[in-house]
């Protein structure tokens, strides 16, 4: 058996051998270097588009704000203060032309175009001082108003973009300068972002209907997904006899989880809107469509999370004579609810990011009103991100960006609390 | 409103029915002194879902069909005489007189719905109470029917036990129902489609332009070839390009060399890339990634065709988008591969690298690949990305700086706007989603049954 | 190394009988974390010997296997100190190459650990990545060799593309040690390669454990006396991460000097 040639050892030092032992350490380094490089390169597109949204959204949360002097006692605006107390009060205030006075006031203070510098809507802040305070008309007050679009825009300073080289533009950047200089302007945080909902005016609009929405279209997902979920997943774990029925169920489950999320729109659109007829745009609709693609992620995970309790637990359960339903709810149950919840939450953020389904059943619908109930008209807060995109006033930018900064923070403390949950309370068995 | 004060009506009296229930099994067991079969508390759970369960069916099922016998009622009213015999006039009279009855409008736009609405009040009323009645009659006759039962020798735990099997049973249904309705929906909507277009045309036709038609015109043409092209291109060439070598060396990167404090950080990190909602990377690909790229193929390549809405603007956010799934299955499958394998890889002699791209990855090759199958089928699922990034224009090219559109942004776009539902238009929509729903499935399958038969290779 | 060395290292391998040390150990500790499992243990490795390290399970005796090649570096948590030295160059030195030294003291598994790959590449891995061949003649050679001095050859030649997973847990083991001889290696530490086998796949591995000595350093680690016995000139017994006794195998087996080994090897415990 023994082989015929005896080779040479092999001469490790040799100057070739020497060579080639470098160059694999080189080519080792160089292949480190390309995951690290990956690594990076990955972390920092994450950074480079949270610094994007951060930079563009933070003014979406500020508002400029332009001095107005408003002289009531001056002006021609027919109300006296003492009309607005008792009764009579609304009716007098909605007669009144707040409007004109500021467009006046703006003109007083600024000349001719000094109407263009102050926001369409700010009158209404007027309008509500005095309503506050009736004295006001008895004399004269600035108000700190909210400004244009044109002059809000001026105040970004350089940009690139084909409508910041436009001369008009040029202009109002000169003279937003110039009130810079004069103490006329400042920003401020504005309160019209949370508290408004969509517009056509960027300056007026705010998330609060999408976030009503999304908050509506929310509690429907989680009242459905999630006791279907868990209680499918229990029977697929616990009871479930091995036969064609359930492999169809499992298939189905695993396959439903990696479906496109737009097919749930199409599956919406058919089913809910076209064949049971309930009302389109609806928060009802949209989230009884999410909750049929969130409730494979609650099933798997909540089966994973069962799995994990290990059977000696389920057998000395049983071993005291424990009914099935017993030792599940004493015992299964209770193990694996860390598990289930931290994939609930898992699957209620991608509900709360998701887009496109919501598209498909009409959601992308402008809502002024937020909505009351859940058959009201709605959008969610990624549909407004949405929306809001495609408008070509620049104003629009910087409140996009903001609302996503706002869903972002939502989906972080969302994830956070799925992770602090998995760490707490997940036993390694 | 009143469905939800008598659902909340129904849940008390079964927690009342559940306590007394309890109560009376505590008594008797005291009374017989002998251990009854069931526990109390299953006495109670039995009364409760005896009370409840009737009740809270009949009422779902009145909801639905009670509106149909107020209809009804109405129109059999003297006042509904003067209704238009048929048409969309009569309808519209009748929703509104409908909603002013309910107060959800406070006045009406067609004169004849104010004559209607008491009528609608009064059958209203009169079908609330029978359902109100009814509702609490089945309530109390099944909570009395169960109470009577408690005794020590019911076996109350084992019918409750099999309500809870039936309901665990029911709710796994849900998945194959979902299943069904989903292509039943879309096959449905599809088969009519064909019936108007040619599927032969739909699959293999170059031509994509669809236009609404009215009145029965020219509906135009829906060549499908365009889209997918585009979507391959986005979802299965560029992302793939950009998502597969950073995600397989990411994963190499952090479990093999990083250390361990590092990889902490760093996973979580990545996985924050798979969180981030689509329509933000589809904005950040429209706002900063687009006019970039656009930007850069006309200054630096001399591509003047460059479009702002480019494939590869959108192609590369779904890429970075995909990173972490292809890391994630790859992380998984190379942490599968037996560490035995390593071991007699390094006591050969080879370097890391070495052992890494000659041993783990091949070994580890199948999960890898069935990963990668999963990430193009969210690829090409993908639809926010591509809906704000790429184009809507059905363009046959291979030039990345091109505008391209895909099968996700069709469906959106045919479906977005006020359009009859069965225009070809809208059932175009639902062709292509049943495409898009078998290429993905077929995807996900192959790919499963890889992981899974890669997995049992090293079990 | 000079040329004298490596004729020095030719001169060795024929001369039979003769007792030079090819690795020695002085001192080793080895810690994992704060717990030590090899408390000060030297000893030396003879060339025309094989050596057979026996002890309870849990004993440290594969630990120190593992720090002949160095592959407790894998595991981050592992420390050694003390000195090992190979042809007198000390192996935990910053000059001493790791890829190298693992070259040239091949390891043979507990569990059987072919790669997913066609028998001929299993066999050529090694050549492959040390640039060991240059021609495919030369590697068909390297693999034949190998092959047949772990006398798997017959075996296996009608099938060379076939997948190393493939074959019987024997054939495998086999073909870890035909992949372990390709690099042509000059100490071939075993860690129990039997223990996953059957008695007559164990009988063939012993077998071939007869026709490799002298030609290679065998150190194996077993639990099963009896293959010590069988199998080797010289054993070690470790107790506790202590090295007990260390001498001929018959003396060690009929003659222990400690009370320790005497228990151990009459089954008192183990």
């Amino acid at each position: 058996m023994r082989d015929t040639v005896d080779p040479t050892p092999t001469d490790w030092n040799s100057r070739a051998m020497q060579k080639r032992i470098r160059a694999r350490y080189r080519a080792e380094k160089r292949f480190k270097f390309y995951g690290l490089f990956a690594v990076l390169l990955s972390a920092g597109f994450l950074a480079f588009l949270l610094v994007t949204m951060i930079s563009n959204g933070a003014r979406g949360f500020t508002q400029t704000q332009i001095a107005v002097p408003v002289n009531f006692a001056a002006s021609d605006l027919f109300l006296e203060s003492s009309s607005l107390e008792g009764d009579g009060a609304a009716q007098a205030l909605a007669g009144a032309d707040f409007e004109g006075l500021v467009e006046e006031a703006a003109r007083e203070a600024y000349g001719a175009d000094g109407e263009d510098l102050v926001s369409p809507a700010a009158w209404l802040k007027v309008r509500e001082a005095v309503s506050d305070d009736p004295e006001l008309l008895n004399g004269e007050q600035t108000f700190w108003l909210q400004a244009s679009t044109a002059l809000d825009f001026a105040s970004r300073g350089e940009v690139k973009g084909r409508q910041a080289q436009r001369p008009e533009r040029q202009a109002m950047m000169a003279r937003y300068e110039r009130l810079e200089d004069a103490d006329r302007v400042r920003r401020s945080l504005s309160q019209n972002f949370l508290v408004n909902s969509d517009s056509s005016d960027p300056t007026q609009i705010g998330i609060w209907g999408a976030l009503k929405g999304s908050l509506l279209t929310m509690i429907v997902t989680l009242a459905i997904a999630f006791p279907i979920g868990v209680l499918s997943a229990v029977y697929l774990e616990e009871y479930a006899p091995r036969n064609r029925w359930t492999d169809m169920i499992e298939v189905s489950i695993n396959n439903l989880a990696a479906v496109p999320s737009i097919i749930f729109g199409l599956l919406g659109l058919a089913v809910f809107l076209n064949t049971f007829h309930l009302p389109r745009s609806a928060p009802i609709v949209g989230g009884l469509t999410l909750a049929l693609m969130t409730m494979p992620v609650i099933v798997i995970a909540g089966r994973n999370a069962i799995k994990s309790v290990p059977p000696s637990i389920r057998d000395a359960a049983y071993g005291v004579g424990a009914s099935p339903v017993q030792v599940l709810s004493h015992h299964v149950l209770p193990l694996s609810l860390p598990g289930i919840l931290t994939g609930t939450i898992i699957g209620m953020s991608r509900a709360l990011g998701e887009t496109a389904p919501l598209l498909l059943i009409g959601m992308r619908a402008f809502v002024v009103e937020p909505p009351d109930g859940f058959t009201d008209p709605a959008t969610v807060l990624p549909v407004q991100i949405f929306l809001w995109s495609d408008e070509l006033d620049p104003g629009f930018v910087e409140k996009t960006s903001a609302a996503i900064i706002t869903l972002l923070a939502f989906l972080l403390a969302m994830n956070a609390i799925a992770i602090w949950l998995r760490n707490r309370y997940e036993q390694r068995w | 409103m009143p469905f939800f004060i008598l659902f909340l009506l129904i849940a008390g009296l079964a927690v009342i029915g559940w306590v007394a229930a309890r109560g009376r099994a505590l008594q008797l067991s005291r009374v017989h002194d002998r251990r009854p079969h069931s526990l109390p508390g299953h006495h109670g759970s039995y009364v409760a879902l005896w009370l409840a369960l009737p009740a809270l069916m009949f009422l779902t099922v009145w909801s639905a069909v009670s509106p149909g016998l107020v209809e009804q009622s109405v129109l059999a009213s003297p006042a509904a005489e003067m209704l238009p015999e048929a048409g969309i006039q009569r309808t519209a009279i009748l929703s509104e007189a409908g909603a002013l009855a309910d107060g959800t409008m406070a006045a009406a736009f067609n004169e004849e719905a104010e004559a209607l609405v008491p009528a609608f009040r009064e059958a209203n009323a009169f079908y609330r109470t029978i359902g109100i009645a009814a509702t609490l009659v089945l309530a109390f006759a099944g909570g009395a029917f169960a109470f009577l039962r408690v005794r020590p020798d019911f076996r109350a735990r084992n019918r409750v036990e099999r309500v809870v099997m039936w309901a665990l049973l029911i709710a796994s249904l849900i998945a194959i129902l979902t299943t069904v309705g989903i292509v039943a929906s879309l096959l449905f909507e599809t088969i009519r489609f064909f019936e108007r277009v040619s599927i032969v045309e739909f699959l293999f036709g170059t031509d994509w332009s669809p236009k609404s038609a009215t009145f029965g015109g020219d509906e135009g043409s829906f060549g499908a070839i365009p889209l997918f092209w585009g979507t391959v291109l986005i979802g299965a060439i560029i992302a793939m390009i950009v998502a597969i070598p950073l995600g397989l060396l990411s994963a190499i990167y952090l479990t093999q060399y990083a250390h361990p404090k590092v990889r902490t950080v760093m996973k979580p990190v990545l996985e924050i890339l798979a969180g981030v909602p689509t329509v933000v990377y589809g904005y950040f690909a429209a706002l900063t990634v687009a006019p970039a790229i656009r930007d850069f193929a006309v200054n630096y390549l001399g591509v003047t065709s460059a479009s702002s809405e480019s494939a590869l603007a959108a192609g590369v956010v779904m890429g970075v988008m995909i990173i972490p799934f292809v890391s994630s299955m790859a992380d998984d499958s190379l942490a599968a591969v037996p560490g035995a394998m390593r071991d007699g890889s390094l006591a050969m002699g080879a370097t890391h690298s070495e052992t890494i791209k000659r041993v783990l990855v091949p070994a580890a090759l199948p999960g890898i690949v069935g990963g990668v199958l999963l990430a193009v089928s969210r690829a090409i699922g993908e639809t926010m990305i591509v809906v704000m990034a790429a184009g809507l224009a059905a363009n046959m090219t291979a030039n990345p700086f091109e505008s391209v559109t895909t099968v996700t942004v069709q469906i959106v776009q045919l479906l977005t706007g006020d359009q009859e539902f069965n225009s070809s238009k809208t059932l175009a929509a639902f062709a292509l989603g049943l495409v898009l729903f078998i290429v993905t499935l077929l995807l996900n399958v192959v790919a499963l049954s890889v992981v899974k038969r890669f997995r049992e290779a090293y079990e | 190394m000079t040329q004298t060395a490596l004729t020095q290292i030719a001169e060795k391998r024929n001369a039979v009988e003769v007792d030079t040390p090819k690795m020695t150990a002085r001192n080793v500790d080895v810690f994992y974390g704060a717990a030590q499992a090899i408390d000060d243990v030297s000893i030396d490795i003879g060339m025309e010997n094989v050596t057979a390290f026996i002890g309870p399970s849990g004993c440290g005796k594969s630990t120190f296997l593992r720090c002949l090649n160095r592959m407790n570096d894998t595991i981050p948590i592992a420390r050694v100190t003390g000195d090992i030295r190979l042809d007198g160059k000390d192996v935990y030195d910053s000059s001493m190459d790791v890829v190298q030294l693992r070259a040239r003291v091949g390891m043979v598994f507990q569990k059987p650990n072919p790669f997913p790959k066609s028998i001929f590449e299993n066999v050529a891995y090694g050549a492959r990545i040390h640039g060991l061949a240059s021609s495919k003649a030369e590697m068909d050679e390297i693999v034949e060799r190998s092959l047949k001095r772990a006398g798997l050859w017959d075996e296996v030649k009608d099938r060379l593309p076939d997948s190393g997973t493939a074959l019987s847990g024997g054939q495998q083991q086999r073909l870890c040690i035909a992949r372990a001889i390709a690099v042509d290696p000059e100490v071939i530490l075993m860690d129990e390669p039997c223990s996953a086998l059957d008695p007559i796949a164990t009988a063939k591995i012993e077998e071939l454990i007869h026709e490799l000595r002298g030609r290679y350093a065998i150190v194996i680690v077993t639990h099963n006396m009896q293959q010590a016995a069988r199998v080797s000139q010289r054993t070690a017994f470790f107790h506790l991460g202590t090295l007990v006794e260390y001498g001929d195998t018959s003396e060690l087996f009929t003659n222990p000097h400690e009370e320790r080994t005497k228990d151990y090897i009459t089954g008192r415990y183990g």
